[in-house]
């Protein structure tokens, strides 16, 4: 940024009402909404309006003055200047600046009001925004965001879907092995078209949102599951069925295996990773009187107390 | 839609009741919600950030506001005019595209 002084065309010695004076001027003479015909006005305004910010405060002239700031490091400091970005005109050149139409008739006696939105929204992809600069060249079309739900299953395993956009339009997509929630997929030349001659279309982005399983999860690429037992497998050891991603499997499980004992299937997780199977020994929840006559009569062999060492904290 | 009370926070330089005025006059064309409180489009509210720099920033007065309210919104009723014209000829087949730019470089000469 140059120097503010020169910007407003004051001298250094200028009083603040000098200073504001000659910021009015400036300011009406390049107010960007009143001058949308010249590129140059609103860089014009906005660095009359930094200089003008600057100046206007008494305690940052003065430092500026000592030199202990320049003016593009005191631009930070003071609030936005006025007009600086989200301006009248980016609302006034948008399809929808019909809205605030003069009264005073201009084109809206020639043109149904309805034509013209239509007109202009076929001529600005009907999006918002396109500061200045008249609609010429080909224009890439806007990229289409969308969240798609996934099951576990598809994800784990990678999966072809056919999903529908908004529009009508059926795409294929291909679920990549692995895929997590926030994995995004994009589909080049799927999203908006683009306006203009040979203007190629924006894309698809799919972002997936992997939906839970109802006993595996994920740990990066392994898979976890909790695997109920009897008590009598978790005691005496047994050979059991697993369900993996790609179907079940045969499991040893070693004899006495307690509560939360961890399991690895080597292989069985995703792009390399492992299932691991933690094992949930289930008491019986009816009466077994067997068991119980036995267990009264039971005197384990191990006679430590599991809570030794608890008590005591 | 936004709430009268919302922007007048955006716009704390703004006297509350001054709002008001700007929409009864119809320099911002806010509309009312079925509970009858004002409500304000994104583009309303630019507006009254158009209204705000006029009327704070460059102290225009209040007499002249429609004048220059009235200016604005017919140059940008023109920009939107020569925009869809501009679209609307590049639709057309490129010797007529020729036809209409030779003939509006000659009008000023007329």
């Amino acid at each position: 940024m140059d120097d503010p002084y020169k910007i407003l065309g004051v001298e250094r010695t200028a009083s603040a009402d000098e200073i504001r004076k000659a910021y009015r001027t400036l300011a009406k003479r390049w107010h960007p909404d009143t001058n949308p015909d010249k590129p140059e006005a609103e860089a014009r305004f906005k660095a009359v309006s930094a200089a003008y910010a600057l100046l206007s405060d008494p305690d940052q002239r003065a430092r500026f003055d000592r030199g202990e700031i320049d003016a593009s490091g005191a631009e930070r400091a003071p609030p936005p200047p006025p007009g600086a970005g989200g301006g009248w005109r980016d609302w006034a050149d948008a399809p929808g600046g019909a809205r605030y139409r003069s009264s005073a008739g201009g084109f809206g006696d020639y043109f149904d009001e309805s034509d013209l939105e239509d007109f202009l929204s076929r001529a600005f992809g009907g999006a918002a925004g396109g500061r200045g600069g008249a609609p010429r060249g080909p224009r890439r079309g806007a990229d289409v965001r969308a969240s798609l739900q996934v099951s576990f299953l598809d994800a784990a395993r990678g999966a072809s879907r056919e999903v529908t956009l908004p529009d009508g339009r059926a795409v294929r997509l291909s679920i990549p092995k692995g895929a997590e929630t926030g994995t995004v997929l994009r589909l080049a030349g799927q999203g908006m078209p683009g306006t203009g001659e040979g203007a190629p279309a924006g894309d698809l982005l799919a972002v997936l949102e992997v939906q839970p399983h109802r006993f595996f999860r994920r740990e990066g690429n392994d898979i976890v599951v909790d695997l109920p037992v009897t008590l009598k497998e978790a005691v005496l050891g047994a050979r059991v069925e697993v369900p993996t991603v790609d179907g079940p499997v045969t499991l040893t499980v070693p004899p006495r295996s307690g509560e939360g004992t961890r399991l690895r299937l080597r292989g069985r997780g995703v792009n390399g990773g492992h299932q691991y199977v933690v094992l949930k020994p289930i008491l019986p929840t009816e009466p077994e009187p067997e068991l119980e006559e036995f267990l009264k009569r039971w005197a384990s062999r191990d006679a430590r107390d599991p809570r030794a060492g608890m008590l005591a904290p | 839609m936004i709430a009268l009370e919302t922007v007048a926070e955006r716009f704390p330089q703004l006297a509350p009741d001054e709002l008001t005025l700007w929409i009864q006059r119809r320099w911002v064309r806010a509309e009312r919600g079925p509970d009858g409180a004002w409500r304000l489009t994104e583009m309303d509210v630019a507006r009254v950030g158009l209204l705000v720099e006029l009327r704070v920033t460059l102290e225009v007065t209040e007499d002249l506001i429609p004048l220059v309210l009235s200016l604005i919104d017919q140059l940008y009723d023109a920009r939107r005019a020569v925009r869809a014209l501009l679209a609307a000829l590049d639709e057309q087949p490129a010797e007529v595209r020729r036809a209409v730019l030779a003939a509006a470089r000659q009008e000023p000469h007329r």
